[in-house]
């Protein structure tokens, strides 16, 4: 048996050259596949996420909205395909992250602020310099609420609140947030959303949102990424393009009416499909 | 029950609405001993069983608090103390960061976890005779069979306790951008540390049982277990209730102790 029949034939095919996304263009995804459990979740996905912008991530149940972000934040490992911010890989990028569960986000054996200033101390900056930049979130997220307190005696929205400034301390590159306002009380939702655009207008950092609230999902965005269901696509990009800062006044402007709309019917044509 | 008054948690017993009823509920807890003490009183003087086998309550009592107070009980009690202590430390020192390292590599677990599961099902009296052969009829044996017993349930905890850390915790600090060593540093170990407060808390009442069975039954000139044992052989019944007493407060005292402290130390506990 010294020839090998019926051989697998192979081509030499050349990798696909990489795409560049369009001038102003933070994140770029190539090829992205993933699968789960021998189904694939994602497959050849492409996206440009926006430099500057707010990305609302919404679709049907069950389609990876937290996958995409946690792949993107390096959580969830990807089988294949590119992931490239600003032309760098993730190690050479700051992130942060906010997680919907913040009870299990924050280190309930340091203080609140301990916490804030973790990813500081981490990144070796001296006392000086953390304490600068504690000031400064405390400044810019007006902090009414005792930082020396543990993180469970507060409440849920000061929790969800300091983990956002833990997040936004390194000043990040990019601010990945899963779900961040599902585990609070609607008065807390309405305050933090206001804290995140606040801070957003401040720093235009470039912020991923995941959302299981259409009104929400709009209200925050500059584009409305809507996924299909899986193996999932993009099944529409929508800009939302309203003036900064948009108040409860904005949630019945007809621009704003006609874009949740228009989310709404793409996403229920994606669900019966 | 509930349709009568509504039941009012013991957290809330100094409540000032209830100051009629705070008295009740703080004498609770001492309603059973007190309940004990008036049965056993009642079945010596009774003579439901005879003074020879059973000494009043009092009499118990007396002995204890005589013996404690510079007797030659003080003694015992303190050789056992220091000999619990003793085995304690050593399974804590070596079990602790043992477990936390074997949790944290897991693989590295999972190839002794029979062997931890095995000997830590293993009543450790039942390896009495092997440490006899290694260690001889001395006092490092006492100590080292019951510190060999102790260690075990430390290592499983304080290794669970890393295995079963929080992962959002993890994905956390990886996210920041904390290495795997910062990450051990700053979360795994703080995570294990309430899993291996129950380790210890178990260890040390587990140490304290093989100490005194070891005092009963290696050659032992001193220590609750041995005067336990010596007292029954000469009938001197009140002598042996006041040395049971003594370990019974002596491994009640060890287990409110470290409750206490894990309170103090993990204070995020169940929060």
């Amino acid at each position: 048996m010294s020839t090998v029949l019926n051989a697998p034939v192979f081509v030499e095919a050349p990798e696909p050259a990489f795409q560049p996304g369009p001038a102003g263009t933070h994140i770029t995804i190539r090829g992205l596949t993933k699968y789960f459990a021998g189904w694939p979740l994602y497959e050849d996905f492409d996206l440009d996420i926006p430099k500057h912008k707010i990305v609302s991530v919404f679709g049907p149940n069950g389609c990876g909205k937290s996958t995409l972000i946690n792949m993107i934040a390096g959580l969830v490992p990807i089988d294949k395909g590119q992931i490239l911010f600003d032309g760098k890989s993730l190690q050479d990028t700051k992130i942060g992250y906010v997680f919907q569960n913040y009870r299990e986000a924050m280190f309930p054996w340091m203080r609140t602020i301990d916490n804030i200033a973790y990813p500081l101390k981490l990144q070796g900056k001296s006392k000086a310099e953390v304490e600068r930049r504690m000031a400064e979130l405390v400044a810019s997220f007006d902090v009414k609420f005792d930082l020396n307190r543990y993180p469970y005696e507060l409440s849920g929205g000061q929790q969800q609140t300091a983990s956002i400034m833990r997040a936004l301390a390194p000043n990040p590159e990019v601010l990945f947030l899963d779900e961040p306002f599902s585990a609070l009380d609607f008065e807390m939702t309405l305050f933090i959303r206001e804290k995140l655009q606040e801070v957003f207008m401040q720093t235009r950092t470039t912020m991923v949102l995941v959302s299981h609230d259409l009104e929400e999902a709009v209200y925050l965005a500059d584009q409305v990424l809507l996924l299909t269901k899986r193996p999932t696509k993009v099944a529409e990009i929508l800009p939302y393009d309203d003036p900064r800062p948009r108040t409860t006044v904005t949630l019945s402007e007809p621009s704003f009416v006609k874009a949740k709309k228009l989310s709404l019917e793409i996403f229920q044509r994606e669900v019966r499909r | 029950m509930q349709a009568a008054k509504p039941w009012s948690p013991p957290a809330s017993a100094g409540a000032p609405t209830q100051t009629a009823k705070t008295d009740w509920t703080k004498a609770l807890p001492v309603i059973g001993p007190v309940v004990l003490f008036i049965i056993w009183d009642l079945v010596v003087r009774l003579g439901f069983i005879k003074p020879i086998l059973l000494p009043a309550p009092l009499d118990a009592l007396g002995t204890l608090i005589t013996g404690l107070a510079g007797g030659p009980l003080l003694g015992d009690f303190l050789i056992t103390v220091w000999r619990t202590v003793q085995a304690f430390l050593i399974a804590a020192l070596v079990g602790m960061p043992l477990g936390i390292v074997l949790g944290s590599t897991e693989k590295a677990y999972r190839s002794v976890e029979f062997l931890i599961d095995f000997f830590r099902s293993t009543p450790s009296s039942a390896l009495i005779p092997l440490f006899l052969m290694i260690f001889g009829v001395s006092d490092i044996n006492k100590v080292a069979i019951a510190a060999f017993g102790a260690l075990l349930i430390v290592i499983f905890n304080s290794a669970y306790g890393v295995i079963n850390a929080r992962k959002q915790r993890v994905m956390a600090a990886k996210v920041m951008g904390a290495t795997r060593w910062q990450v051990f540093r700053d979360v795994l170990v703080w995570e294990s540390l309430q899993p291996s407060f129950v380790g210890l808390r178990s260890a040390v009442s587990m140490a304290l049982v093989i100490v005194i069975v070891a005092e009963m039954f290696i050659g032992a000139d001193s220590g609750l277990g041995n005067r336990i044992i010596n007292s029954q052989q000469v009938m001197n019944v009140k002598d042996m209730y006041a040395s049971i007493l003594a370990a019974g407060a002596l491994g009640y005292a060890l287990n409110v102790l470290f409750l206490l402290v894990e309170k103090r130390i993990v204070h995020w506990s169940g929060r």
